[in-house]
């Protein structure tokens, strides 16, 4: 997916100033976090487990190359297939000759944001297959040619006036009347659809929430059955997922699984969770012929060892962006790459490079909500520090602002020299006050009074009326 | 360095840069608390200011001097108290990160952040205050800044010392614990999406309808006030420390 990260200020102000945008974002706080923190309040044990699920993934992260290699020997003892893809042309590539194997015309998607990542609908409707996104979220979101802009919700920037407008202009010869102003209306519409879809289809790729070494299982967790359907119908599956999902055993696996809908929708589980071990067994009554996995490594592995190697506990829950009052203002287009929100804003640097990305892991005001609610304990506003190191050593911020703070903190290394500095600058801006408690336009801080005003200072500065008191012996 | 369990411990008074330079009244009122609490107060004069536009915007060598500094011109106290939860937060949470593969800093740092206090937190939880003797006839509505509540555990702090205010009546606005949009540099990098996030706080400190809306974090009242000031709504906008020394004689801030 090409990113537009770099341009991060630039979306956001576009943001901003889109109404219908701004309307949709607002649902977003009320719904998310009232309900994760009522299931929170309903399970004593939830810090507790938090503590037990970020165990787990470290440990499974400090040994990630024998857990592969356990999951890689059972997949292959259920009698699927295991593909290891670098990159994400890797990851294009196999999929590519896969549905060429199997013939395919037409390919069904649950939801997968490591398909965004890997860029594979463009790729695959390049070489002439029909792709038909099943998620409700990622079918509407397929008619707009938009990506999605949350991890888990992903057409949560649109209005449902928005959605039936898009029915009614793709879905053509639907009879007049026909009423679809209503959520449950839009989703069977689209359900009558995608059910010719999903019986017609040669292909079903989905992702997977975790898997299991132990087991050699994906997972997915959904609301809407479609992930079922996508896997189950088709005669071949195709599971996309990136290494760091994987985990030890099927008892880790329910502990992760008790944070992670509570955490995303407030549900004590989600409505699907589902299983996958190798394709249908003579005695199963229905799956798919052929089971095959991708394991995308994108960069992941050079994070393992680094200060980094925390975001890979992630599973995706997107509790973070529902918490993220940035998120809340300006949506999660606005931050140019697949992942938004702060998990996006330290994840984006990881896999594209700090370069092409340093505006997100700046545009935080590290107030630690993100991290407070992380079921898995991700440090999320400290690597964002980290990355600010990393963009500050390499040159990358503004040199009018650097030069500012280099200034600055040479004067604060000095308190001489500080405290005379701060007598001049309060001189200076009750001068530019002129006897008014506030300031409408501040020498350098144009940004602060484009919207706000700035309180005059009161007079002398603390250090010097302490002196003053000193000296008149009132203390 | 004195035993704290001394009957009047001695406290240095990190002033912070803003108090300093915008509000030396918030600076005064926080020596009244804590001279009341029975402690001494002195303010030293090799403090400038916490370092945390260097250390945010990823200039981890300056953040790390200024570190030093701070930490040696208060190692003679027994305590440390800023009237801030964005400043404590940064000497007694991220000095210690900061120093810690230094081998000499990474020992003083630990034991200079055991000493440090945001001031209200220790007026109840070190010095056992639970009421103040203050008088505001006002509706008032507090404001959790996001350093003090998620990095110090300070809630319910502040609010029972309000309670004791006389005439003081406490009415909690939607959303008090949602980060107004300063974020230090933030506010001046990313002007327009923090003016988004204090339009939603401004919204809200309407709609609960107080006269009166009070902080412990001057960065976050100057950024709330502003605003407030810029739509012309006239609530009074202080720091707690003013009330709860019963000192509102200085002119709100933006009013």
């Amino acid at each position: 997916m090409q990113s537009t990260s770099h341009e991060f200020i630039r979306n956001a102000a576009r943001a901003l100033t889109d109404a219908q945008l701004q309307k949709a974002l607002g649902k977003v706080p009320g719904g998310f976090i009232q309900r994760r923190a009522e299931a929170r309040a309903r399970l004593p044990e939830f810090e507790a487990l938090r503590d037990v699920a970020r165990t787990i993934k470290n440990h499974t992260l400090a040994h990630l190359d024998l857990y592969l290699e356990a999951y890689e020997a059972k997949v292959i003892a259920a009698g699927g297939h295991v593909h290891y893809a670098r990159t994400p042309a890797d990851a294009r590539a196999i999929i590519e000759d896969i549905c060429r194997a199997a013939d395919a015309k037409l390919v069904t998607k649950g939801k997968s944001m490591v398909s965004e990542e890997i860029g594979l609908n463009p790729h695959l409707e390049a070489v002439g297959l029909e792709v038909v996104e099943t998620d409700l979220g990622e079918y509407i979101i397929q008619l707009r040619h938009e990506t999605p802009s949350h991890i888990i919700a992903p057409a949560i920037h649109l209005n449902k006036d928005q959605v039936e407008a898009d029915f009614r202009r793709v879905h053509t010869g639907l009879p007049p009347g026909r009423k679809l102003d209503e959520p449950e209306e839009l989703v069977a519409e689209a359900r009558q659809i995608l059910r010719a879809k999903f019986q017609a289809a040669d292909v079903g790729i989905t992702g997977a929430n975790f898997l299991i070494a132990e087991t050699g299982s994906s997972i997915i967790v959904t609301n809407e059955g479609n992930g079922d359907l996508t896997q189950t119908l088709p005669k071949v599956h195709i599971v996309l997922a990136t290494i760091e999902k994987l985990v030890p055993t099927l008892e880790d696996v329910a502990t992760l699984l008790r944070l992670l809908a509570r955490s995303a929708t407030g549900q004590e589980i989600s409505t699907y969770t589902t299983f996958s071990t190798g394709p249908r067994r003579p005695e199963d009554p229905d799956g798919p012929a052929a089971y095959h996995v991708v394991l995308l490594d994108n960069g992941r592995s050079e994070l393992l060892g680094t200060d980094f190697a925390e975001v890979l506990r992630c599973i995706r829950c997107g509790a973070c962006m529902n918490h993220c009052p940035v998120y809340h203002a300006v949506g999660g287009h606005a931050y140019g790459w697949v992942y938004p929100g702060p998990i996006g804003a330290v994840l984006t640097p990881s896999l594209i490079g700090i370069g092409k990305s340093a505006a997100l892991p700046n545009a935080s005001t590290f107030c630690g909500r993100c991290e407070a609610v992380c079921p898995m304990k991700i440090p999320l506003p400290g690597l964002m520090r980290k990355w600010r190191e990393q963009d500050f050593d390499a040159g990358g911020a503004p040199i009018g602002y650097r030069l500012a703070l280099k200034a600055w903190a040479f004067a604060a290394r000095n308190p001489a020299l500080y405290h005379l500095g701060a007598r001049l600058a309060v001189g200076a801006l009750k001068l530019l006050a002129g006897g008014k408690s506030t300031l409408t336009w501040l020498p350098l801080g144009g940004g602060w009074t484009r919207h706000r005003d700035f309180a005059a200072p009161q007079g002398k500065t603390f250090q010097q009326q302490w002196a003053d008191h000193a000296e008149r012996g009132e203390t | 360095m004195a035993s704290p369990s001394t009957a009047r411990p001695r406290v240095g008074l990190f002033v912070t840069c803003l108090v300093d330079l915008l509000r030396p009244s918030v600076g005064f009122a926080a020596v009244k608390l804590l001279e009341q609490a029975g402690c001494r107060v002195e303010v030293p004069r090799g403090q400038t200011c916490c370092g945390q536009p260097a250390y945010n915007s990823g200039d981890k060598t300056d953040a790390a001097l200024i570190a030093r500094q701070t930490i040696a011109a208060f190692e003679p106290y027994d305590y440390v108290v800023a009237p801030s939860g964005s400043c404590a937060g940064m000497l007694k949470a991220h000095y210690p990160d900061l120093l810690r593969h230094d081998p000499e800093w990474a020992a003083r740092a630990g034991s200079f952040a055991e000493r440090v206090h945001e001031l209200i937190s220790f007026l109840t939880d070190v010095r056992g205050l639970a009421k103040v003797a203050a008088t505001c006839q006002r509706t008032a509505t507090y404001h959790d800044s996001c350093s003090g509540l998620r990095e110090l555990g300070i809630k319910d702090q502040p609010r029972r010392l309000l309670a004791s205010v006389a005439g003081l009546e406490l009415r909690e606005m939607t959303d008090c614990e949602v980060c107004c949009g300063f974020g230090g540099t933030f506010s001046i990098k990313y002007p327009d999406i923090s003016n988004a996030m204090v339009e939603k706080k401004t919204f809200n400190v309407s709609v609960c309808g107080a006269q009166m809306l009070l902080a412990g974090d001057l960065g976050c009242l100057m950024n709330m006030a502003g605003k407030l000031s810029r739509e012309g709504k006239s609530v009074e906008v202080r720091h707690i420390a003013e009330v709860l020394a019963g000192d509102t004689s200085a002119p709100p801030i933006c009013g």
